[in-house]
């Protein structure tokens, strides 16, 4: 049993109904009660989708546990199908209906219904969101891909690829969508699919027929990708198209995957390079930023954070504990443990502890943040309904690396502004905790509440003389915690335990950038 | 199938309907139970779904550490290899370390708890006799294969019932409102009985764990809320007698509900409308405003908080909307009585749902406002529907003369603001 206040994740089924949502013409039905109906809400009012998700629950209630739950699974899928007319149905349980076992599966089967059936089997209680998400999209890959159609092989015709991964109630996976295309276009190559967004059954039957897949989120469709691999040979990216580096590689990545060369000009919209590059800037220097979110996200965020921005990480997450690998490996190259939790007040601690400047997280981290009084960033999914931006906002591409920067950046108190606050903390306008200016300004933010540090031997504390507090106080509130921190450390390896104006002075040298 | 509900006059009438039904669980109750009861924490032991429920309908995260949680069971704890009440032991030993400020526990049972019969009344029991007098433990079901929505708060009363202190044989008759209402408006009706005279007048759920009322026979309950069958039976059981009244909702259902307790506790007619008038008075003023721009427009209900009786009521009566359909999750007879007394003939009432069937009706009606769940609100208002998320209605405060306009207000707005519209 697991004590949960917030979850990353929903139920695997939810993960089932963003493909079937993505998908055109395709429909869900769900052996579930009541409640779980509110999985409708997540679509039409986070995403603000105009219809509703194609899903037909058929909610039994406690009295038709002794009765025929599965006669009532019968008439839900026939009424669906006679209604909807799709051109196919998949079928499956929520938790509870697993603790039934009707087997949906077979009993869709025996309706004999025209169109495929597609079922499903999502271990509620042992897995999430994400996974279920994956694992149906690779049900109806395998139910529906037909070998490739070797007319489209002719000599002479262009390259081309599918785009897996894009769903409903993705991180911006309707304007990175928009941003690939037009990049793999540009290179000339054919898109010869997109899925599971916008793809019909019939569209995912062609899946054999391009050269090679583009995975846009290895979250959803890596397994997917693996098994037409494995089954028809399509080679597949790896490289994660973000940031200005991330997206150069992924343009080798498919250039070499196409046999192409890589087209001069395709750069021409990236203004990162020099944004970053630009004197105003110079104040992100070491910026210390707390990274958490899906893996890919989290990942690609640090890497535009630390190269190409020129920030610190001081922390690096998931929840997603299917790519617990991916994230261990990218924590190693910037030195910090990774976290890999779903556990959102464990997340908190961690944030609390690393005394980050800069936190870039979900929704979940924004809290966190915003209860630490740290600056705070969205950069992954779970989703909220502010981020699906009316504008174009791509996280991919040249573009989404512009986003990125901006992203990044805007949170931050700015360069002079900065200064100003550090020369005249009296100021009664100036005072601490203020927000950002530009962000409207007064918005207290608390101070991270200060690490008590024991030594390791679980001996002594250190304390703060009152003069040394006052010191201390005169620091800017964003970077008083991390002061705090230094000097205690500095302080317990020196074996003092009593810190004065002298020893946070001294500790300012020893760590000073 | 077609019922009149009385026989000596056309009445509405009554459809039950059963389908695909589009409305939340009783886990639901927890995101305004908890802001309520100050002190009490609510633990559903349930699925990651549960968890998900209810963190998706308070609008992720409206507050950095709640006073809920879910104990999500795993598979080891199916398979058997974790012996279940001492999982749940550990975790709820977890929470009060973490919360010392808890001094009421609900556990919360959900469908896969139902299903695999896992006894919360039990752990309950057990860990109360550890945790007192700390924290009171207490349970209920919120599950979706026994509560719709609001029926949550009504298995959550029902089990505080059952824990309240009886009430001294020889104590004078005592006034309780049953059914949580907002702060602000809980005040004002204080204020009233005040007035009236009324000096024993409790409210359930009280805002602390340690406040929560005596009960015996000497009490007399009017229900502030349409869906509180369960906690009704619980007091009644218990010798409290229920003051039958139309609800809150509207002048007339406050001024109806105010007085069906005055003339219990004989207070007479003037201090009555001494107390009443100039609330009134105002409250009319304003629904004037209201009037103009609702009268003549159709309205339809999908069912969901039990409220669209006593809402449909008003609406009709003093606001002069036309009602279609009044969609209902369940139609409480008895305690709708006089409500349903009130109605239009012909009104069509639908109880349970076959949220297919019903938005072809909803399609073939019209209507010029449709009051709907929020899965169903956007694809409505797509299709150029005017809708009212239905779970405003229960998350604002709106019972009183003084919230009458306000309650008017959630239903003009949409109409003014597709008016106002240009794009
Ligand atoms: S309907 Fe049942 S399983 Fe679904 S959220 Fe409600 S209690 Fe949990």
């Amino acid at each position: 049993m697991q004590l949960t206040v917030w979850t990353y994740e929903g139920p695997p089924h939810v993960g089932a109904m963003r493909i079937a949502a993505a998908m055109k013409n395709v429909h869900y039905v769900l052996h579930a009660p009541q409640g779980d109906t509110y999985a409708d809400l997540l679509f039409t009012m986070i995403e603000r989708r105009d219809t509703r998700p194609p899903v037909t629950y058929t909610t039994f209630q406690a009295r038709d546990l002794g009765g025929d739950t599965a006669e009532l699974f019968k008439n839900a899928a026939r009424d669906a199908y006679e209604r909807f007319k799709p051109d196919a149905l998949i079928v499956g349980s929520s938790c509870t209906a697993e603790l039934i076992q009707d087997d949906p599966g077979g009993l869709a089967q025996a309706l004999d219904l025209p169109i495929p059936v597609i079922p499903l089997e999502l271990p509620a209680y042992q897995r999430k969101e994400n996974w279920g998400a994956a694992e149906t999209f690779y049900r109806i890959a395998r139910t529906l891909t037909r070998p490739r159609d070797e007319a489209t092989r002719a000599d002479g015709r262009r390259p081309s690829c599918n785009i897996l991964g894009p769903t409903t109630l993705g991180f911006r996976h309707r304007d990175d969508l928009t941003e690939i295309t037009a990049l793999l276009t540009a290179m000339g190559i054919e898109i010869n699919v997109v899925a599971p967004l916008g793809a019909t059954p019939a569209d995912m039957s062609r899946l054999a027929d391009a050269d090679f897949n583009v995975v846009l989120y290895p979250e959803v469709a890596s397994i997917t990708a693996s098994w037409l691999q494995r089954t028809y040979g399509q080679k597949q990216t790896r490289e994660m198209p973000i940031g200005v580096a991330g997206t150069r590689a992924f343009i080798k990545e498919v250039a070499e995957l196409a046999g192409i060369e890589v087209p001069k000009e395709i750069e021409n919209r990236a203004r990162l390079p020099w944004y970053s590059r630009s004197v105003d800037s110079t104040y992100l220097t070491g910026k210390r930023v707390f990274i958490f979110g899906d893996a890919s996200h989290a990942i690609a965020a640090a890497r535009v954070a630390s190269r190409e921005i020129g920030m610190k990480v001081v922390g690096l997450g998931t929840y997603s504990r299917e790519f617990a690998r991916e994230i261990r490996e990218a924590a190693a190259s910037y030195d910090v443990e990774p976290l890999i939790t779903d556990d959102y007040l464990d997340v908190e601690v961690a944030i609390a502890a690393a005394a980050p400047e800069l936190v870039l997280g979900s929704q979940m981290e924004r809290h966190i943040a915003k209860r630490l009084g740290v600056p705070c960033a969205v950069i992954s999914a779970p989703v909220h309904v502010q981020d699906f931006p009316a504008r174009y906002s791509p996280q991919m591409g040249f573009e989404g690396a512009n986003v990125l920067f901006d992203t990044f950046v805007h949170p931050l108190m700015m360069g002079l502004e900065e200064h100003l606050i550090g020369m005249f903390r009296g100021d009664f306008e100036f005072r601490d905790g203020i927000a950002p200016s530009h962000l409207g300004g007064s918005a207290p933010a608390q101070e991270a509440p200060a690490p008590v540090v024991v030594a390791a031997d679980g001996g002594a504390q250190v304390a703060w003389t009152l003069d040394a507090e006052k010191e201390l106080r005169k620091i800017p509130f964003f970077v008083r915690g991390k002061a705090r921190r230094n000097t205690e450390k500095f302080a317990l390896e020196r074996g003092t335990t009593r810190i004065d104006v002298e020893t946070l002075y001294e500790a300012k040298a020893h760590y000073g950038r | 199938m077609s019922l009149p509900l009385c026989d000596d006059r056309p009445g509405p009438s009554l459809r039950q309907e059963r389908g695909q039904r589009e409305v939340f669980c009783g886990l639901t109750g927890i995101v305004w139970l908890h802001r309520k009861i100050q002190d009490a924490f609510f633990l559903v032991v349930g699925s990651r779904t549960c968890a998900h429920l209810i963190q998706s309908a308070a609008g992720v995260m409206i507050f950095a550490e709640p006073r809920f949680a879910t104990a999500i069971i795993e598979e080891r704890d199916l398979a058997g290899l974790a012996d279940i009440d001492a999982e749940l032991d550990c975790v709820v030993g977890r929470l009060i370390e973490r919360r010392p400020d808890i001094k009421m526990l609900f556990l919360v049972g959900s469908c896969p708890s139902e299903v695999i019969k896992l006894d919360l009344s039990r752990a309950a029991q057990r860990l109360s006799q550890t945790l007192m007098p700390q924290v009171r433990v207490l349970s209920y079901s919120g599950s979706g294969i026994e509560t719709t929505f609001t029926q949550g708060e009504d298995a959550c009363l029902a089990a505080l019932v059952a824990q309240c202190a009886p009430m001294p044989e020889q104590a004078e008759p005592s006034l309780l409102v049953v059914g949580a209402l907002a702060d602000a408006v809980e005040d004002q009706f204080r204020r009233y009985f005040e007035q009236m005279g009324l000096t024993r007048v409790d409210f359930l759920p009280a805002r602390h764990a340690a406040d929560m009322p005596a009960i015996g026979p000497k009490t007399r309950f009017l229900l502030a809320q349409p869906f509180l069958s369960d906690t009704a039976r619980a007091l009644e059981e218990r010798g409290a007698i229920h003051i039958p009244a139309l609800f809150p909702l509207g002048v007339e259902g406050t001024e109806a509900w105010l007085r069906a307790a005055a003339t219990v506790f004989n207070v007479g007619e003037q201090v009555f409308q001494n107390t009443i008038s100039s609330a009134i008075a105002r409250a009319e003023a304003s629904l004037h405003r209201a009037r103009e721009k609702l009268a003549g427009r159709s309205l339809f209900f999908f069912p969901d908080s039990q409220l669209e009786v006593p809402i449909a009521r008003f609406l009709s009566r003093e606001l002069g909307m036309e009602l279609t359909e009044i969609g209902v999750p369940y139609l409480h007879r008895r305690h709708l009585a006089a409500e349903l007394d009130l109605l239009p003939d012909h009104v069509q009432i639908v109880e349970g749902q076959d949220v297919e069937q019903q938005l072809d009706r909803c399609r073939a009606l019209k209507p010029d406002l449709t009051v709907c769940g929020l899965g169903l609100a956007n694809p409505l208002e797509a299709e150029g529907f005017s809708t009212k998320w239905s779970i405003e209605l229960v998350f604002t405060p709106v019972q009183g003369f003084e919230q009458a306009a306000d309650l008017a207000e959630l239903f003009t707005r949409p109409l003014m603001r597709r008016a106002l519209l240009e794009v």
